[in-house]
């Protein structure tokens, strides 16, 4: 028998129990110290005094103090993406009437460039705190929320539609109560993809840092302290020494971000991975072994964390148990939802009436304008996805089918996919502008830049996943070179490549507002296409023309999606799903 | 080890069912106003002390009837009830051992097995105790703490077994337990499974099991229902009426199994379940004992309170373990003693036989001689066949010829002889070789 042991954790944080050393535990107590400096540093910024735009110094040694602005804008950012997208796929998942009207709901939004929320946003928050910089602050950061949400909502409302079934019939057969399979199952079971999409998040969050923290609307300029609006001032003045600064910076806070936090994430998440044997390879992280040793930890995990999740649990377990199960919702309940649900729908209509008053006003040369624009920015999107994948799909393979060259070239990749491609902008246009070249082939350029990783990665993942049987039968057949290709590499990753063009696609159209239109060197270069139309409605405060392009990107997105995506989807999970 | 309050089998099959499901089926009605049938109305029941096994063809909906037996799932339409209440929403004291284990591969093994005692609410302490020793009761004491993929198939069913007997369930609820498993690790898993139940370590009243394995159903159950599908109805239900464990190549195992698999290959003839004849009636050989030496064995027992352990008896009566297993044998057979793991205990019959006198031992070894002896039967039934009620007993050795060979044929002939003539179901003359019925022998020589 074993010993009896009591107050154990409750299978949350389970770290290597081994040696405990005294040089971990003064960096852990040095990082505690340092995030309450910079929390209190961020709050007496945002309680001072309003200044809508302030000096950006394009000084080096200001840097780390805008990085750790930067940094705090996008941690509270995130958080509150987690939070929404946790609570969003939860009543989604759980509530049919909900989610017929959240889940197309999210499909639009994910559509809207971030630009086009920003002067609602901007404005709201600047008059809900008049005179104080956390309006603008808090404006800010919802703009970086925006851009990061949606792919989380999904991913966890995903997983939420695919618990496995006995499991959630062990919950239910066992008694479990909301809160114990929250954490028990639902939560786990989505972890591993909530986790990859935080990551894609936050780099979307990266990406979207300079159009975030320093913007124009109408003759208002704003300007946020952060490493954002340092690179951005510093492209404006067209001065190269700052934009490596700024780049070198972004680059180096992206990398320990990755050391001190992804790395020891996915690390971690491996053990929330749904799999009956376990697999001979996975992520480790010296970050998170080295936390694992750490007493001071441990300590709180033992005498703090443990008791009151063991308090937390059993309260609500008792309470729950207590409650009649299943209770059908009562006549006054039904009542109100219904209610609401009238109520919302009537303000709704008057909303879409407004709109639809407004957009009415436009010229007929005004439209026609916004279909050239939208063409131009499908084709540039279609070109970029097409040069993407001529060079993705013969490298990815290469890599992927060589799994030691995979294993040195997938770090490399990472850390190339992760600097975001907006900080490059202004070295490419530098390049561009000295070999001749115009804005439209810097916006494929841009979007290329950003977007291309998707797929390499899905193909390089897609390559590892082809069955070794396959690859034997083809060896033993004596397939040729073109057969191999024909028969059991395309079809093999198409799955991959649907996934990575999906989310390539997706990318690549948001960041037209940035490639199609840019402050540089004191002026605007732009080029005709739909991200231009919106960047430039909101630089000049025009309304109703953003208005009107956000629903004519968002209906070509959405449609294209329905019509082409959708489907590319479905024939990769029946046709060419392998295993 | 440990041993938990637990009615014994046969004592209470006839009390009350434990959940008693009336007119209960499922259907979807489609958008077209179609109605699809799952399962036709069904009802069953379920007596505590009983392992119940659920067979039928793949997806024929084995498991929807499992689902609403054990309150996962509402029937369309009839009503489940348990001890006599409705159900109504309420989840009932139920396990389920799933097929697929049904895991949470983050949790650990204990903290798996303790997650259902802490919906509960149990406090941290008692939990931790209730699932070490429910762990060590299934065979995985020292797997606390590893995680369900570092565990083979078995050892995953094991905590799936521990998860669910850790909340003491009223009726444990099996699907395809045994399914996922390699051949020898699920007939392992089955014995072990069995000994618990048999030896009672386990705290359920009843066990309901789905399976598509006909020789598992038969292995493990004591009453057997059929499904046949489209919609899923029941198609045959029967007791298999063996002991445990079972012997997998008995001819009586192998006719049900035989039933079955025709039941459910050809649905649409009818099948008579063959009736039960004892297993002796193709003449097992009997034990060489004398009916002195079962009478004396009976008396001993039963100065002992009983019982005794037969190798602490061998050893006191001098004798070797050899000589006195014919005895034991014999008084089995007659069904005067039981033997588990090693001790001989008087049944009820052997306690009367041990107090009776002279004449009601004689008529309590005839009862019970001709109720499971069939030798004696047989020649009981042959003697009174014939007019003068005699035959010569060349006639039995011939038959014994047949099945034995000379020297154990000549054997049994004596046994049968011995015993015969205690029990008075008939008489022989040495002088003229012929065995003459008892009562005939009586009525010739009045």
């Amino acid at each position: 028998m074993a010993t009896l042991t009591t107050g154990q954790p409750t299978g949350r944080f389970q770290f290597y129990r081994g040696r405990t050393s005294l040089a971990i535990d003064v960096v852990v107590f040095a990082g505690v110290l340092a995030a309450l400096y910079g929390l209190f540093g961020v709050g007496r910024v945002w309680l001072a005094p309003f200044q809508p735009s302030a000096e950006i110094s394009r000084s080096p040694r200001s840097l780390p103090l805008y990085a750790m602005y930067s940094l705090g804008r996008m941690g509270i950012a995130y958080l509150a993406s987690l939070i929404f997208a946790l609570v969003y796929a939860y009543l989604a998942a759980r509530n049919r009437t909900i989610e017929r009207l959240l889940i197309p709901l999210l499909d639009i939004l994910q559509s809207i460039p971030v630009l086009s929320f920003l002067p609602g946003v901007m404005l709201a928050m600047v008059a809900l705190f008049p005179g104080r910089q956390i309006g603008l602050e808090l404006g800010s950061i919802l703009l970086i929320f925006t851009g990061q949400v949606w792919n989380m909502a999904f991913s966890f409302y995903a997983s939420l539609k695919s618990l496995p079934q006995e499991l959630v019939e062990a919950t239910r057969t066992y008694r479990y109560g909301r809160w114990q399979r929250f954490y028990q199952l639902e939560l786990p079971f989505g972890a591993i993809g909530l986790v990859w999409n935080s990551l894609m998040s936050v780099a979307g969050g990266w990406f979207f840092l300079m159009a975030c923290e320093m913007f124009q609307l109408g003759n208002r300029d704003f300007r946020l302290p952060g490493l954002g609006s340092y690179l951005q001032s510093a492209a404006n003045h067209g001065d190269t020494g700052a934009i490596l600064w700024g780049l070198a910076a972004m680059i180096l806070v992206i990398l320990l971000l990755d050391l001190v936090l992804w790395r020891p994430l996915i690390a971690w998440a491996e053990k929330f991975k749904f799999e009956q044997v376990e697999s001979a390879e996975t992520p480790h992280s010296i970050v998170l072994a080295g936390l694992g040793r750490s007493t001071i930890l441990a300590w709180l995990r033992r005498k703090a964390i443990a008791p009151a999740w063991e308090a937390l649990t059993l309260r609500v377990a008792r309470h729950e148990a207590a409650e009649p199960p299943e209770v059908p919702p009562g006549q006054w309940r039904a009542l109100a939802a219904r209610a609401a649900g009238v109520a919302a729908l009537v303000f709704i209509l008057y909303g879409a009436m407004r709109a639809g008053h407004s957009l009415m006003e436009l010229t007929t040369s005004d439209l026609v304008a916004l279909f050239r624009g939208a063409m131009a920015t499908l084709g540039r999107v279609l070109l970029a996805l097409a040069i993407g994948t001529l060079w993705t799909v013969p490298v990815g393979v290469a890599v992927g089918s060589r799994p030691r060259i995979a294993a040195l070239a997938q770090p490399v990749a990472q850390v190339a996919a992760s600097v975001p491609a907006t900080a490059l902008f202004p070295i490419v246009l530098l390049l561009l502008i000295r070999f001749g070249g115009g804005m439209g082939i810097a916006a494929i350029l841009l979007m290329l830049l950003g977007t291309q990783w998707y797929l390499l990665f899905n193909i390089i993942a897609g390559a590892q996943a082809l069955p070794t049987d396959l690859k034997e039968a083809a060896a033993v057949y004596r397939f040729s070179g073109w057969d191999r290709w024909r028969l059991l590499i395309l079809p093999g990753i198409f799955p991959y490549l649907v996934t990575g063009l999906v989310t390539a696609a997706g990318g690549a159209w948001n960041a037209s507002i940035i490639a199609e239109y840019f402050h540089f060197q004191g002026r605007v270069m732009a080029t005709t296409g739909l991200g231009a139309t919106i960047s430039h409605a909101t630089d000049s405060g025009n309304f109703q023309l953003l208005l009107a392009s956000t629903v004519v990107m968002a209906m070509v997105v959405v449609t294209i999606n329905r019509l082409l995506w959708k489907r590319m989807y479905r024939l990769a999970h029946t046709r060419f799903q392998l295993g | 080890m440990l041993h938990y309050t637990h009615v014994t089998p046969k004592a209470v099959s006839h009390l009350e069912p434990i959940i008693e499901a009336k007119a209960v089926e499922q259907f979807y009605v489609q958008q077209d106003g179609h109605r699809t049938q799952i399962l036709a109305p069904t009802n069953i029941s379920i007596a505590p002390g009983k392992i119940v096994a659920l067979l039928g063809a793949s997806g024929c909906g084995k498991s929807t009837l499992l689902r609403i037996l054990s309150g996962l799932a509402r029937p369309a339409a009839g009503e489940v009830l348990w001890h006599g209440q409705p159900l109504d929403g309420r989840s009932p004291n139920v396990a389920i051992v799933f097929q697929s284990f049904a895991l949470f591969p983050w949790l650990s093994v204990i903290e798996n097995v303790e997650a259902p005692l802490k919906a509960r609410g149990m406090g941290s302490f008692d939990r931790r105790k209730r699932a070490l020793r429910i762990l060590d009761t299934v065979g995985l004491d020292g797997f606390e703490k590893a995680y369900p993929k570092e565990l083979s198939g078995g050892m995953k069913q094991r905590v799936g077994f521990a998860r669910g007997l850790v909340v003491e369930p009223e009726v444990l609820f099996m699907d395809e337990p045994f399914s996922a498993l390699d051949v020898l690790t699920a007939e392992t898993l089955r014995g072990e499974l069995l000994e618990l139940w048999t030896s009672r370590k386990i705290p359920t009243n009843a066990i309901f099991m789905v399976t598509h394995n006909i020789e598992e159903a038969v292995e493990l159950a004591d009453r057997i229902i059929v499904l046949a599908h489209r919609p899923a109805h029941i198609h045959d239900d029967f007791e298999v009426g063996l002991a445990h464990p079972r012997d997998r190549k008995s001819p009586r195992f192998l006719e049900l199994v035989d039933h079955v698999y025709k039941v459910l290959t050809l649905p649409d003839e009818a099948h008579v379940l063959p009736s039960e004849r004892p297993e002796r009636e193709k003449h097992a050989p009997l034990p060489h004992a004398r009916p002195g030496g079962i009478a004396g064995l009976v008396e001993i027992l039963g100065d002992r309170g009983g019982a005794d352990d037969l190798y602490h008896l061998a050893e006191e009566l001098v004798m070797e373990l050899d000589d006195l297993l014919p005895i034991v044998e014999a008084a089995t057979l007659l069904g005067l003693v039981e033997v588990t793991e090693g001790d001989a205990r008087l049944t009820a019959t052997g306690r009367s036989f041990a107090d009776a006198g002279i004449e009601q031992r004689k008529q309590i070894f005839r009862e019970a001689a001709l109720e499971r002896v069939s030798l004696l039967r047989h020649i009981q039934s042959a003697l009174r066949s014939k007019a003068d009620h005699a035959l010569p007993a060349e006639f039995f050795r011939d038959i014994l010829d047949e099945r034995f060979d000379a020297e154990q044929a000549e054997r049994q002939f004596q046994t049968a002889l011995d015993w015969g003539r205690y029990a008075e179901i008939f008489e022989y003359d040495p002088a003229t070789d012929r065995i003459t019925l008892h009562d005939a022998a009586l009525a010739g020589a009045a």
